[in-house]
């Protein structure tokens, strides 16, 4: 049989990530094609209940990492636990969440178990047994298809890529004796605003504005985003302009998103913005300038000032 | 006290990318190459360093071939003091060997025998969108690392940092020397003018070969290969979406994204 496929899931707010889940359908897909067992490593404060949630989306085996030291992501304790799981299970397969605990996180172990990671991946395949991975590059202008060298091989997957889908396995608990390790950062003070809103990686529906709002009152782009059930996101220059905080930036320098529908308002489609939002299922576009470069990369256009068609949007979207 | 920039040279954003015959790296002839512009944040956080104290030098590290002196070129016009450029033949004639093991194990060479108090790296590269080399080289030199970095303070043997984090910010202190990733937010890069640029071709590059470092190709051994690139799949033309007005554009938009594209 097949060494095993593990997946370092991700707690946030209470509860799973979208992308943990992702990851397990992911990884219970690669565990039917090869024979292998499918792990999900759990590690938080009180979590356990959590655990056998993920044995209906195919975990055969939860492993389960309780300490008060877990209840916020501590990189270097997270890394200590999650190298010593590794070292001890000796999967074949680690797949982590592309997000911004899993990027640091899945770096920091595969640079302590000296294993090749191939991060943000799009795509997995297995060929004669082992994993191939294809990733965007470039600002997503290439896709590569990599191979990952050595016993084991990891990889980072984008959110809101995969489907996740549910399947059963058998969903046996195991908890872990924890031991935090060393940590050379100490964590003096933590400002988090627990999210009310969605994370714009994880968000179904985004709405962003860029300079052609105008000003910081984003509230046409923020009706529409509420009234589909989604995420607010912002151009470079939105951003840069002090109307939007950084972390709603959408682009090769912010966030590289993969809704199933990203409606860009007044947002001209400089190369910036389309490396962060050219994986949507559906774009449509919303500017006066009917040469915008933006239309080029969308679905539906719409050449219309912003501020007359997105409340249009909104009122025909609220009607039902 | 000696701060290191880690520095990459990446395609230029806005230029467009053409892949080569074999499939398996960039052509790069054409190609328009800029600072990485994650690099660009750490080269101006080490230069405000600098100018806020007496005792700081400032060393730019990079990676890569020839063109790689453009680069360091700009380096030295915003002012830092010294550039050491690894001439990487090895990873121009077989770019696709190269990963991010590799990379750090020659920044890590380097870093034998540079002394160094600070290291100040962007947070990734917007090439490959990697997120290793810094902590792969924090790794290997076992030095603590902190990420996203979006202000630092330097007090005595420590450095205390704002990052980052999901849903808001942490404060966190590590001692020196430490390896920092720079964020966007942490300052806005000074633009050094083309004269600058053309006075600092003046200036010395310290251009080492691996075998310089005490390095032969053999030992470099990527995990990561690249084994194909491709173009993504282009997207059909985009519709217009037509209508009187905005209300009839408005109208028209949420029948089609309901009975054509099925996303609402």
């Amino acid at each position: 049989m097949a060494k095993e496929i593990l997946i370092v899931t991700e707690i946030w707010n209470g509860d799973f990530r979208k992308i943990s889940l992702e990851a397990l359908s992911a990884g219970r897909h690669l565990a039917d094609d090869t024979g292998a067992a499918l792990t999900a490593l759990v590690m938080g404060e009180n979590v356990a209940d959590k655990a056998e949630a993920l044995a209906a989306h195919g975990a055969d085996t939860v492993l389960v990492a309780e300490n008060p030291g877990l209840a916020s992501f501590r990189p270097c304790e997270f890394e200590n636990l999650v190298t010593a799981v590794i070292k001890e299970k000796q999967p074949g397969i680690v797949i982590f969440g592309a997000t911004r605990q899993g990027r640091e996180l899945s770096a920091g172990v595969a640079a302590r178990t000296k294993a090749g990671l191939a991060p943000e991946c799009t795509g997995l395949f297995i060929e004669a047994g082992r994993l191939v991975a294809t990733r965007p590059m470039y600002g997503g202008k290439v896709i590569a298809t990599v191979d990952i060298e050595g016993e084991i091989q990891m990889v980072s997957i984008r959110p809101n890529v995969f489907e996740i889908k549910e399947a059963a396995g058998e969903g046996k608990i195991e908890t872990l004796a924890v031991d935090l390790g060393e940590a050379n950062v100490t964590l003096l003070e933590e400002k988090i605003e627990m999210a009310t809103r969605v994370e714009l990686t994880e968000a179904d529906y985004i709405v962003s504005g860029g300079r052609g709002v105008g000003s910081e009152d984003f509230t046409v782009i923020e009706n529409l985003a509420r009234a589909l059930g989604g995420a607010v996101g912002a151009s470079r220059n939105a951003v840069d302009l002090g109307w939007r905080p950084q972390s709603d930036q959408v682009g090769q320098t912010g966030k590289v998103v993969s809704p199933k529908l990203y409606i860009a308002c007044g947002i001209s489609g400089a190369m910036q913005h389309i490396a962060g939002m050219s994986t949507s299922d559906v774009i449509v576009a919303i500017n006066t300038d009917p040469d915008a470069l933006i239309f080029k990369t969308s679905d539906y256009c719409i050449v219309e000032d912003l501020f007359e068609v997105v409340p249009a949007i909104t009122a025909e979207l609220e009607k039902g | 006290m000696d701060i290191i920039v880690l520095m990459k040279q990446v395609p230029d954003t806005e230029a467009p990318v053409e892949i080569s015959a074999s499939a398996d790296r960039l052509e790069t002839e054409d190609l328009k190459w800029a600072i990485n512009p994650y690099d660009e944040f750490a080269l101006e956080e080490a230069l405000l360093i600098k100018e806020a104290r007496e005792d700081v030098t400032v060393t730019v590290i990079s990676v890569g071939p020839d063109r790689v002196a453009e680069a360091i070129r700009v380096a030295y016009a915003m002012g830092v003091d010294n550039a050491i450029h690894i001439n990487d033949e090895f990873e121009e004639e077989a770019f696709a060997a190269t990963d991010a093991h590799t990379t750090a194990a020659i920044l890590s060479k380097v870093l034998d025998d540079t002394p160094y108090d600070l290291i100040i790296s962007g947070n990734r590269g917007v090439d490959d969108d990697n997120y290793q080399v810094p902590a792969f080289v924090a790794r290997m030199r076992d030095i603590p690392m902190i990420n996203m970095v979006t202000r630092q303070e330097i007090q005595g043997n420590e450095i205390i940092c704002d990052q980052a984090v999901d849903g808001g910010i942490a404060t966190v202190k590590a001692a020196l020397p430490a390896l920092i990733t720079a964020n966007k937010g942490m300052n806005e890069p000074r633009y050094p003018a083309f004269r600058a640029i053309m006075k600092a071709r003046k200036q010395k590059v310290d251009e080492r070969e691996l075998s310089d470092i005490g390095l032969a190709p053999a030992d470099l051994v990527p995990k990561v290969k690249i084994r194909s690139l491709a173009y993504p799949p282009e997207r059909a033309d985009g519709k217009l979406v037509n209508g009187a007005n905005a209300a009839q554009k408005a109208k028209e938009l949420i029948r089609l994204l309901k009975e054509e594209a099925n996303v609402i």
